[in-house]
């Protein structure tokens, strides 16, 4: 039996396979699209990074003048 | 020597081609579902980001697709008995209830952790929910329990213009348990209609459709009841903040049409019905299909004409919660 003969059963799993390839393809595009939403549409972004910012601290926040 | 050389060539029963996992989604209800959660995604105040809201529409439509895939997990035994569905693929053995299982559980999670992420966590929980109620009070408990299935069931259609709305405000208000009404409401109707002429694919499947417990008399009458108690939900939706002359109009004109329609099914008897293969009743079923993308459709296109500073200030006029 040669190893490249095409049964219908190739056709359908190869279907399948390029089906659920472009899915997962969208759903990259889709989380691609939606961080760069995310990070374009908000506000500033600061976190903690591993060093010690007195303004990310509320405790030594300067209350604002009256 | 044992010979362990596998047939790849002989297809077992889970060897389904791609359409037939997108037909495990129920794409037809997906449509409905996209089009009420667009409606109240746009209909809501303020905006997501463009793409924030085209993945809060494939989100929700997904949830719905997996809430589907559950469904035909579950009712994989009746599904195989009624005509309408014996092509689905469960039955029709193409997939096999444990892949039926998998997806859909796999979709939910994606669903609803995606949806929380891409707008908020009100939205997944609602879609989580929706699942829940789908899939559990549905599916598992009140579709083959009472004759009021439909009623309590229709919920978990209800939710996702609630839902399109969460996604946008983070809130609930009246403006969206109007428009869960709206398709609460109509349910019952639409579907009941559809009992009537799909008369022995229920009673086989031991299904208790109203049709089946109380007979097509009651099921006539509460066709009808239905109908009228949906027309205030359908005007009071016309009455606030996402309102307006064109929704009022239409909502008016297609409720009146739905109430003409269950009017006449209530009139006739099962000779009649029968004597005309149940030309009425087909009406009506696809009148509603169309009564409900005509009242989203307004509400929408409200929506859009507010952008008109005039047509803003005339629509106003029929905002009956700015009146108090």
């Amino acid at each position: 039996m040669a190893i490249a003969r095409e049964h219908p059963l190739h056709k359908r799993r190869s279907g399948r396979n390029i089906g659920l390839a472009l899915v997962l393809l969208a759903f990259i595009a889709l989380v691609f699209g939606l961080t760069i939403a995310k990070v374009s549409g908000g506000g500033s972004i600061e976190a903690f990074d591993h060093t010690y910012r007195p303004m990310l601290d509320p405790d030594t926040l300067i209350p604002a003048e009256e | 020597m044992t010979d362990i050389r596998a047939d790849f060539t002989q297809a077992g029963p889970a060897d389904a081609e791609f359409g037939d996992y997108v037909a495990l989604l129920k794409p037809r209800v997906m449509t409905l579902v996209v089009f009420t959660a667009l409606s109240g995604l746009l209909v809501a105040p303020g905006g997501l980001h463009p793409v924030e809201g085209l993945a809060a529409i494939i989100f929700i439509a997904l949830g719905g697709g997996a809430s589907g895939a559950l469904n035909m997990w579950w009712d994989a035994d009746i599904d195989a008995v009624m005509k309408r569905t014996a092509k689905r693929p469960i039955p029709a053995g193409k997939v096999t209830q444990g892949e039926a299982l998998a997806i859909g559980v796999t979709l939910s999670a994606i669903s609803v952790i995606m949806l929380w992420l891409a707008t908020n966590a009100l939205a997944g929980a609602l879609l989580a929910f929706t699942i829940f109620f789908y899939v559990v009070i549905y599916s598992m408990w009140l579709k083959r329990a009472t004759p009021q299935n439909i009623v309590i069931g229709g919920a978990a259609g209800a939710f996702p213009p609630m839902i399109g709305w969460a996604a946008v405000t983070g809130s609930i208000s009246i403006e969206a348990c109007l428009m869960f009404l709206l398709v609460f409401m109509w349910t019952p109707p639409h579907f009941w209609a559809l009992a009537l002429f799909m008369k022995s694919d229920y009673h086989e499947a031991k299904v208790p459709m109203l049709t089946v417990t109380h007979g097509r008399r009651a099921t006539r009458t509460h066709i009808l009841l239905y109908t009228i108690a949906l027309l205030p939900v359908a005007l009071a939706t016309g009455l606030t903040s996402i309102g307006g002359p064109v929704y009022m109009a239409a909502a008016l004109w297609f409720s009146l049409g739905f109430l003409h329609g269950a009017w006449a099914i209530w009139r006739r008897d099962e000779v009649q019905a029968e004597a005309d293969s149940y030309a009425t009743e087909k009406r009506v079923f696809r009148f509603s299909l169309s009564y409900l993308f005509v009242l989203f459709g307004a509400l929408i296109a409200e929506a859009a004409l507010r952008n008109l500073p005039a047509y803003a200030d005339f629509a106003a006029r029929f905002n009956l919660m700015e009146m108090f």
